[in-house]
């Protein structure tokens, strides 16, 4: 048996059971790493040695009787986490050497949990993008089809955990950079509701719409990782003090009694025939195992990209005013004052996606265009909330597309910013809503490219999202298939 | 008519703190634009009266206790730097 095949609950139950070690499990990962790392390019920065210590470290405590879920296992961490001692690019040039002095806060959990931290995945620079192209440092692979997107922006944690590069992997979500490439490797992914998971240490976009979550290779390990990140941090004022539930106890069997809508909206033209075809086969069935599922309408769903592109290019504007050359990152040297220097290393450190981000949010917030654009979009922000509220009354979750088409090729989007972020559209209500949202596998078209399924939930319902997603996974096979590499 | 045009681009570079040369002007000019005409449909919805949203979830005074604990010894937080000295960052001549 492959080691790195495992999933976070079977290689626990091998450890447990003294079958294998962490050390052994660490490094048939890393070995996986050296056969395909060559054709993903999952990751930006590896820390082997550091993995290796930190695997006989967690053999020692097995050693002692003292396993828990997380002991042992080797994850990997997207590269807008801060890792004390471990680089952390952002997949940007301004951070190419940047070297945290603290660990974030989900980072810190792992940690205290014995997790091994694998090494850090590549993402589009600052999580501003759908396809893992707009890192600075390479574009990643989809498993499935080397000449596809993985998608974006947590592509190289979604691609680690498809190419079996980890056992485990952290992304995070603005407007879909979790669930989306999840649905287009294959593998489950879980952006929890805002305010779920401590953003300490995690780099800001956006900093109302990001969030933290896991990808997993079935919907038991995003359990056992919710488990281990979410809950109250005084360290990030926007973290909700409220208690966490134990997630594993959501994996039950049966959906009787509970109401699934089907938001009409996200069922429209521009919709992929067979993505279509998978969500209809994937409703009927979650209708078949207890559920009774109803059409719901959002009406507001045809304004949510404008809303989010200004919205989050407005956040995220001024978020990045920090990376101005003075006290960490890349600094133009050839500037003769200050002014010049901020705008020399600005632009050279930032990518062509970023420099849009920061001109479409300057401009929305700038002097005279404020009420037309930011004002506007916040205004709007409230009706699609609404929308979710209304829909909830009545319903226990929503079944939507993660996508509307699958995984799409490399370069086929990149000159087209407008048409990148239309593909956004049934990621971006439930952000702004900050609902939690969690893909998993529900088929595959022809041409073998995986296919997602977004069930979404109320404010801290992730429980019931698991639930549904499990009863999914137990009927259906799509989680178990792995691609040829 | 141009929703953008390329003297407001060269406004809001300035303001971004960024440096654009001639030919990244013209193509921001024209995405700008492109994007912009597309947000335009959110004028579509009469939002009178319709309150804004800045955070999804209500928390009201996020308050904690004022303790002193201790932070970031200098070192470590000048080690990114790309310049420092005696305990500061050095950045280059503001006043001409």
């Amino acid at each position: 048996m492959d080691l790195y095949g495992l999933t976070i609950h079977a290689a626990h139950e091998l450890l447990k059971r003294g079958e294998i070690s962490a050390v052994a499990l660490t490094a048939a990962v890393f070995e996986r790493i050296e056969e395909v790392e060559e054709k993903v390019s999952a990751y930006l920065t590896l820390a082997r040695d550091r993995a290796m210590a930190e695997a006989e470290a967690a053999d020692a405590l097995i050693g002692q009787g003292e396993l828990g879920p997380l002991t042992g296992i080797p994850l990997a961490i997207k590269d807008i986490l801060c890792t004390e001692g471990t680089r952390t690019t952002c997949g940007s040039k301004i951070l190419e050497d940047f070297i945290p002095p603290y660990d974030s806060t989900v980072v810190k959990k792992l940690r205290s949990a014995h997790a091994v931290v694998v090494g850090k995945t590549n993402l589009d620079e600052f999580g501003m993008g759908s396809s893992t192209e707009h890192s600075a440092f390479a574009s990643t692979h989809n498993p499935w089809d080397l000449t596809r997107i993985p998608g974006g922006s947590s592509g190289g944690s979604a691609a680690a955990v498809a190419a079996d590069e980890c056992i485990g992997a952290i992304g995070s979500d603005t407007g879909g950079s979790i669930r989306q490439p999840a649905s287009h490797c294959g593998v489950v992914g879980l952006k929890p509701t805002y305010g779920r998971v401590s953003r300490f240490g995690l780099v800001a976009f956006a900093s109302s719409l990001d969030q933290v979550g896991p990808i997993t290779k079935d919907v038991t390990d995003c359990a056992l990782l919710m488990n281990e990140i979410a809950g109250y941090d005084a360290m990030d004022s926007t973290s909700v003090p409220r208690p966490v539930p134990d997630f594993t106890k959501a994996l039950e069997s049966g959906l009787h009694g509970l109401v699934a809508g089907i938001p009409k909206e996200y069922y429209v033209e521009g919709l992929d025939g067979e993505v279509s075809q998978a969500l209809d086969d994937a409703i009927k069935l979650i209708g078949e195992l207890g559920a009774t599922c109803r059409e719901v309408s959002l009406p507001h769903t045809p304004y949510a990209v404008a809303t989010y592109y200004l919205v989050a290019p407005a956040e995220a504007s001024s978020n990045l005013a920090r990376y101005d050359g003075v006290r960490y990152g890349l600094r133009d040297a050839t500037s003769a004052n200050l002014m010049e220097m901020y705008r020399n290393t600005r632009s050279r450190g930032f990518g062509p996606e970023v420099q849009r981000r920061i001109i479409i949010g300057t401009y929305a917030l700038s002097a005279g265009y404020y009420e037309a654009y930011y004002g506007k979009a916040s205004q709007v922000r409230t009706l699609v909330m609404e929308d979710f509220k209304q829909a909830f009354q009545t319903c226990d979750v929503l079944l939507a597309p993660v996508a509307p088409t699958p995984a799409f090729k490399l370069g086929e989007k990149l000159d087209d910013p407008l048409s990148m972020y239309l593909s956004d559209i049934f990621t971006l209500p439930p952000s702004l809503a900050g609902v939690p949202g969690l893909s998993v596998p529900c088929g595959f078209s022809r041409e073998g490219l995986p296919i997602g399924l977004q069930i979404l939930g109320k404010h801290f319902d992730e429980e019931k999202l698991i639930r549904v997603g499990y009863n999914f996974e137990q009927a259906t096979d799509y989680h178990k298939r792995r691609p040829e590499l | 008519m141009a929703k953008i045009t390329r003297e407001q681009m060269v406004h809001v570079a300035q303001l971004a703190r960024l440096h654009l040369d001639d030919a990244a002007v013209e193509l921001y000019t024209k995405q700008l634009g492109d994007i912009l005409t597309y947000m335009d449909t959110l004028n579509r919805l009469d939002t009178k009266g319709v309150p804004p949203t800045s955070h999804a979830i209500f928390i009201n005074n996020a308050f904690r206790d004022d303790e002193v604990k201790p932070s970031i010894p200098v070192a470590q937080a000048l080690a990114n730097a790309p310049e420092s000295e005696d305990g500061s960052f050095v950045v280059p001549k503001v006043i001409g």
